[in-house]
């Protein structure tokens, strides 16, 4: 019997693990082939579908995003964690908003950013759109891992500290903050992942403009955007897999980047 | 001379009764011991000697305790001050995740001292007070989540003593330890009653009999009965202390 | 709950009533062999002796056990220290009338000098306040431990009259001197084991009073 299980579960391992090596494999296989040099210039022009400027543009969205996106979260998860009285009716709403929020399809996300930031408030496609769709779209996440964190933050921690005689603010930057730090570092980084891997939401807002954007008002597109576009026009399909391999290889390098910077901060501690 | 002095002192959370008209005065430089079974509110009255009950939602009290005759419930008294007085040790060790000189420094820190010198001294004075300053004195830097429970506990009144305070409290200080720890903690506690005022919520009766002068006992939050130890444990007065500390209670 | 230590502490004092009754039996023995110059029988006391220690050593270390793994307090601590207590005086009880009966032995092949009158009375005496002692212990009874405080002045008064009539005698009957100094010694016997009678019921006061009688 436990054998059964014992193999059972080996099985199901050696699925998941094929199937991501299916994939990968597959994308690279496909996309080496078709990198070339020329791809990493600074024009897009027909001839030569260059992602140098997709990749400049995702690194701006998700910087902006994450400029915009990460102290709201983070404060938001403080208030509901740290301030709030117990039956506040906000707090169930602000529950309720985030949880809601985060079960939405992206592309729900773009076509609000559209009616809202393009048409409405007259952005046009553009970088600021773009960022602020994106922004609304992973509050969620870094609100609830920011909860999360903060939740698992052992109260021993604050007790020992107002108990020395520091106040609530103290007692928040000082040690709850650092202890529940590797934690919303971690919404961070989900955060950005969702950012870098998003088309739906973005094609609305930040648009699909070849170049790279010129200003907040300046549309542009991400590598996922570029990828998406390439393989629908069915002109550049190499080409597009040749992207999917650069849009791995920058996923991979912010998942060891974010391993690295948590075992460095669960360390120092 | 009674260092603390508690008056009348009831306090409700929500609509439960927590502590029924408490009256008790603590001497200087004693050690006094609180007993009684879980939820007697004996935990309740220690934390209402530093307001850390201030932070419970709900909590409501009436009457007042008196520190050096001054009421620390009444208008204008600072309760940073107040904890800064009263320092306080709990029943888990919970040093903060930082290095062992952080952890003793965070209170001088936040309470204003920024020299390096200073700290430094009052770093290895407290870990001198609490008994633990040769065992760590090599590791300052070291995580202080790294050493032993045991050593952790020290830590913690180290922590409590860098901030100067007058009085200790501590609430089971040694419930999470082995024996030889739990000795050691005893053997400080004792130490340390020659400069402090000490209040002690415990379990383990034994200890109460070992280490303390004076011992209340409470029970459904009323303090039954209020005494030397050598009394209580030898000839208790009240029929309820008899029974719970033979261990034939309910 | 603590029913495992409660039935130790009813073996404890069933040993206490046992020892209470080899004692008891001592004494009444060893007047008997006195009076009716038994020698087998003072022999059959002396022997006893042995068995009083070794309930003394029994209870001890019972107690001790307890101490340590019970860990009592309150009403339990003063009753198996006072337990600690009263054994010794039981076995000096024990002692003494291993003493008389000696002096039995002794005195097995001579005349009395008078007949024996005061000193079975104090026997007598003597019995009465060990035998309450005891039950004062047995049934917790700070009255009888009272009385028996206050009926030792009773021995006390009748070892002054036995002394007295000695003394009258040995100054007219120098001979039997040697008789006269044993039968003495038989009653200052009882007046130590009267007075340790007192001793356990002083304990048996401060076991369940929890304070030492006060006259």
């Amino acid at each position: 019997m436990s054998k059964l299980v014992r193999y059972i579960i080996k099985i199901s391992a050696l699925i998941t693990f094929g199937i991501l090596f299916l994939i990968i494999a597959y994308i690279l296989i496909r996309g080496i082939p078709s990198l070339k040099p020329s791809m990493f210039q600074w024009e897009y022009t027909s001839e030569n579908v260059s992602l140098l400027p997709a990749m400049i543009t995702t690194i701006m969205i998700v910087f902006l995003t994450l400029l915009i996106a990460t102290p709201i979260g983070v404060f938001t998860g403080f208030y509901l964690v740290e301030y709030s009285k117990r039956d506040n009716k906000l707090i169930e709403i602000i529950r309720m908003a985030t949880e809601t929020l985060s079960g939405i399809p992206s592309i729900v996300y773009g076509l609000f950013g559209m009616l809202l930031f393009v048409i409405r408030l007259k952005f046009q496609y553009s970088l600021l759109a773009g960022t602020l769709t994106a922004a609304i779209m992973v509050l969620p996440l870094i609100i609830r891992a920011t909860e999360e964190a903060l939740l698992s933050v052992d109260n021993a921690y604050r007790e020992a500290s107002f108990a020395l005689g520091a106040g609530k603010v103290t007692t928040i930057f000082r040690v709850v903050l650092p202890a529940a730090m590797p934690g919303i570092l971690s919404g961070i980084i989900l955060s950005i992942g969702r950012v870098i891997g998003e088309t739906a939401a973005l094609m609305f807002t930040l648009g699909t403009a070849t170049g790279i954007p010129k200003g907040l008002f300046s549309s542009g597109r991400t590598l996922a955007l570029h990828m998406y576009v390439l393989s629908t026009e069915g002109f550049h399909v190499n080409e597009s897999y040749a992207t999917g391999v650069i849009l791995l290889i920058l996923v991979l390098l912010i998942n060891g980047l974010s391993t690295f910077l948590s075992n460095k901060l669960t360390k120092e501690n | 001379m009674d260092k603390i002095f508690i008056k009348n002192f009831n306090l409700y959370y929500d609509n439960f009764h927590a502590l029924k008209n408490i009256n008790m005065n603590i001497k200087e430089k004693e050690i006094t011991a609180l007993i009684g079974p879980s939820g007697c509110g004996k935990s309740t009255l220690l934390k209402s000697l530093n307001r850390m009950n201030d932070l419970v939602e709900g909590c409501r009290i009436e009457g007042d305790i008196f520190i050096d005759d001054k009421s620390i419930y009444g208008n204008g008294y600072d309760v940073t001050l107040l904890r800064k007085r009263i320092g306080m040790v709990f029943q888990k060790p919970n040093p903060f995740p930082m290095s062992i000189y952080d952890n003793i420094a965070y209170g001088p820190r936040i309470h204003g001292i920024k020299n390096k010198q200073k700290l430094d001294q009052i770093v290895e004075r407290s870990l001198r007070a609490a008994a633990i300053w040769d065992e760590v004195k090599d590791d300052l830097k070291k995580s202080a989540l790294r050493i032993s429970g045991g050593q952790q506990q020290r830590l913690c009144i180290a922590r409590a003593l860098a901030v100067e305070p007058d009085v200790l409290l501590m609430d089971e200080p040694t419930s999470a330890l082995d024996p030889i720890s739990t000795a050691k903690i005893e053997e400080l506690v004792q130490e340390l009653k020659k400069d402090y005022t000490i209040v002690m919520v415990t379990h383990n009766m034994q200890q109460a009999a070992r280490i303390s002068d004076k011992t209340g006992f409470m029970l459904n939050g009323e303090l039954i009965e209020f005494g030397k130890t050598v009394d209580m444990f030898t000839v208790p007065k009240d029929k309820r202390t008899e029974d719970y500390i033979t261990g034939r209670f309910g | 709950m603590r029913n495992r230590f409660d039935r130790e502490l009813d073996l404890l004092n069933e040993q206490l009533i046992e020892m209470g009754n080899l004692i008891e039996s001592a004494i009444k023995t060893a007047v008997t062999a006195l009076e009716e110059q038994d020698v087998e029988l003072a022999k059959r006391i002396v022997e006893k002796d042995k068995e009083v220690d070794n309930m003394e050593r029994d209870i001890e270390r019972r107690c001790l056990k307890l101490i340590l793994q019970q860990q009592p307090v309150a009403r339990d601590l003063r009753l198996i220290s006072s337990a600690l207590k009263m054994i010794t005086d039981m076995e000096r009880i024990g002692d003494q009338a291993s003493d008389i009966s000696e002096i039995a032995i002794r005195l097995a092949n001579v005349k009395y000098v008078k007949e024996l009158v005061h000193i079975p009375q104090m026997a007598q005496a003597t019995i009465k306040i060990v035998k309450d002692s005891i039950d004062s212990f047995v049934r917790k009874d700070t009255e009888l431990a009272k009385e028996v405080i206050f009926y030792d002045d009773k021995v006390d008064e009748l070892f002054d009259i036995i002394k007295d009539e000695l003394v009258d005698i040995i100054r007219e009957d120098i001979e039997h001197k040697e008789q006269i100094v044993d039968l003495l010694m038989v009653a200052k016997y009882f007046e130590r084991i009267g007075d340790h009678a007192v001793n356990i019921a002083e304990w048996v006061y401060f076991a369940i009073e929890g304070e030492h009688f006060r006259y």
